[in-house]
């Protein structure tokens, strides 16, 4: 088992006529994902790699029975995209799209939660599986099939932990990159859930970033619930309150969402915490 | 990106929420001139992008229209934590009875817009919580569905609002509202909203911040942007597309991705710090990083004169590290640093790009395999320099 999704998750690609949902349509089916069709408003018809194009995720859904989704269209569009999935009851949605306004984000949230839809992202490298299927731009060489969860706010440093972890023969059961955006449909909260009900998963490494609190609900969960051993890494020790750090939720504001609040509460709920991510390997081991 | 505290007012303004009819004076002429019609009695602002100016003396209340130009003459070209104050607001002296706070902002771990109220405004919201959390009125908002009648009539009457002040301050709470949703603000605050003693409600001092990734809808607020406090390193990567923020330290940090950005920052600092020695920026130099982007980038961090050493972190996922020396050495070509750089480079295609940089053989440049060796390296770097 694994969480989220597995060789059997039907995908679909909002986008996949565009030259990055293409790209990465592409390194998915490669990867072994069943990647069974693409939706593209006015391409219907159309074929991308022997996978059926459609106009609307609705007919897509009916003729396809997908239930996983990736939006990697534009910031402007993507709203709507994860809506229509939502609407078309996809179970599943993984948004790898930056830049997307708060204001439409926290309706698209909205009314996911409304449709039963999980939604992953934005702004995020999606999920892997590894060993099974990726559904997003996370590298395959990054990771080696096993029993250690990874959650992630970021893309890079989750690749960089996953190599440093492969390099020391520790594998992954599942990694999630919930994003970087202030608004998000999946936190760290319902991933570490999620593994600690996943009998595959038996450790967690988990790599936030500074602002916000999402890093301290989850140190309240670990304390509170979590069986399993959680090795941790917070980025953003040495940046200064006030300034946005690349991701539109990296930022501590009037005091809060610092590195230090988030390691003090981490440790203190009995999570071992790098200061150094290429240290998470040996906390795991 | 902030708007200045007028700049909020005269957007408030437009939402029909009532504010003292000041205007914005550069010269303390101007300020005199204004406070002259405004009957004397005023109150000179600087208008700068921190908080606290008060403490920091650049707001001062004046009893007549001379007194107005010597305060705007004291505070115009005053610096306040860093800033240069370059115009005042002069606003006429209000007869206050009361002190309100009112602002919406977003709750990020909620997903909703968040309305908070208290009676006891005037301070610091931060402070305020800190001291008496009971005090503040937290209500959110469905963002499907917006804000409701019976949400305005709930948090008036759970403020404490004086009933006679309902109909008035419900008439301000929908304007906020609107004013925030269709601004795309991330925060639309008013403190203080005040009761005067003719029982009238007035937005006294206004704070609002736009979300950037809206700006591209919001033309007229991005038109009001203020860069004058800006780094010129900062304004030329904003205008480049290079996301980039000035820091203090010596080590010149590239990397791809903006969570291993902050990583390799907070690695300099780890190694650096017993040295006095740390990141002198964030730099995300994204997904593709062609040549051309490099070199850009390069030129940004070198702008910055404290720098004594470049650091290069590419962990190659999609972006492939061949490519990514290639850039490097098209950028070394035509920038020609005269500091260290240390390049590390992982992930897909990293024996290949290596072997570029090393054929290259430049005499400054440092190769490493690790972030950690990467990060000790270019602090030792700096130390020889020094």
């Amino acid at each position: 088992m694994s969480i989220l999704i597995d060789r059997k998750s039907l995908v679909l690609v909002q986008g996949i006529t565009g030259r990055q949902g293409g790209f990465h349509a592409r390194l998915m089916m490669e990867y072994g994902t069943q990647v069974v069709g693409g939706v593209t408003p006015g391409k219907g018809g159309e074929w991308f790699e022997g996978a059926p194009v459609f106009d609307t995720m609705r007919a897509a859904v009916r003729t396809t029975n997908a239930d996983t989704s990736l939006v990697t269209v534009p910031a402007r569009f993507a709203p709507d995209a994860i809506m229509e999935a939502a609407d078309a009851g996809i179970s599943l949605i993984i948004c790898l799209t930056e830049h997307i306004p708060v204001a439409d984000m926290m309706k698209a949230v909205a009314f996911c939660k409304r449709r039963d839809s999980r939604l992953i992202g934005p702004n995020c490298p999606g999920v892997m599986t590894p060993g099974q299927a990726k559904v997003g731009i996370i590298p395959a060489m990054v990771a080696e099939p096993g029993n250690v969860g990874v959650v992630s706010k970021s893309g890079t440093l989750t690749y960089e932990v996953g190599f440093a972890m492969k390099n020391a023969g520790i594998g992954i059961s599942t990694i999630v990159g919930i994003g970087g955006d202030p608004v998000i449909g999946t936190t760290f909260v319902d991933v570490l859930e999620m593994f600690e009900n996943d009998p595959e998963t038996e450790k967690v490494a988990l790599l936030g970033e500074i602002g916000g609190s999402a890093e301290i609900a989850a140190a309240d969960y670990i304390k509170n619930t979590m069986t399993k051993p959680v090795a941790a890494f917070i980025a953003g020790r040495s940046a200064p309150p006030g300034k946005r750090m690349g991701h539109a939720g990296a930022i501590v504001d009037g005091g809060e969402g610092s590195a230090e609040e988030k390691i003090r509460a981490l440790e203190a709920a009995g999570a071992r915490v790098a200061n150094n991510p290429e240290e998470i390997p040996n906390l795991l081991a | 990106m902030k708007l200045h505290e007028y700049q909020s007012k005269f957007l408030f303004r437009e939402y029909g929420i009532p504010i003292p009819n000041g205007r914005v004076a550069k010269t303390p002429d101007e300020a005199r001139a204004i406070a002259n019609e405004l009957g004397g009695h005023v109150v000179v602002k600087a208008q700068v992008h921190v908080g606290g100016r008060g403490k920091a003396g650049g707001v001062k209340l004046a009893r007549d229209a001379d007194e107005a130009g010597r305060y705007a003459a004291d505070i115009l070209g005053m610096d306040i934590k860093g800033l240069i104050v370059q115009q005042v607001l002069v606003d006429p002296g209000a007869d206050i009875q009361q002190e309100i706070y009112l602002a919406i902002t977003n709750d990020r771990s909620a997903g909703s817009p968040l309305i908070m109220s208290s009676m006891e405004g005037g301070m610091d919201i931060e402070e305020l919580n800190h001291a008496r959390p009971d005090a503040i009125i937290r209500e959110r908002i469905d963002p499907i569905l917006g804000l409701n009648d019976f949400q305005t009539t709930h948090i008036a009457s759970a403020m404490g609002m004086p009933r006679a002040r309902w109909r008035s301050f419900g008439k301000i709470l929908r304007g906020l509202y609107r004013c925030y949703i269709e601004s795309d603000a991330e925060l639309a605050e008013i403190n203080p909203l005040v009761i005067t003693g003719e029982g009238e409600l007035l937005a006294v001092d206004g704070k609002v911040i736009i979300d950037d990734n809206a700006l591209f809808r919001q033309p007229k607020l991005a038109a009001q942007r203020d860069t004058s406090g800006e780094p010129e390193s900062e304004r030329l990567a904003r205008e480049a597309g290079i996301t980039y923020i000035k820091l203090d330290g010596q080590i010149g940090c590239m990397v791809n991705g903006a969570g291993l950005a902050m990583t390799t920052m907070d690695m300099t600092k780890l190694y650096g710090d017993a040295d006095g020695i740390g990141p002198a920026n964030f730099l995300d130099i994204g997904g593709g990083a062609s040549p051309e982007q490099v070199a850009a980038a390069l030129r940004i961090i070198l702008s910055d004169h404290k720098v004594q050493c470049v650091l290069f972190n590419i962990f190659g996922g999609i972006t492939r590290c061949d490519e990514v020396a290639d850039g490097i050495l098209t950028a070394y070509n035509e920038v020609k640093p005269s500091v260290p750089m240390v390049i590390r480079l992982q992930g897909t295609n990293a024996s290949e790009g290596n072997a570029i940089i090393s054929q290259a053989k430049i005499p400054n440049i440092i190769s490493a395999d690790t972030l950690t060796q990467a990060a000790q390296l270019a602090v030792a770097a700096v130390k020889e320099r020094a």
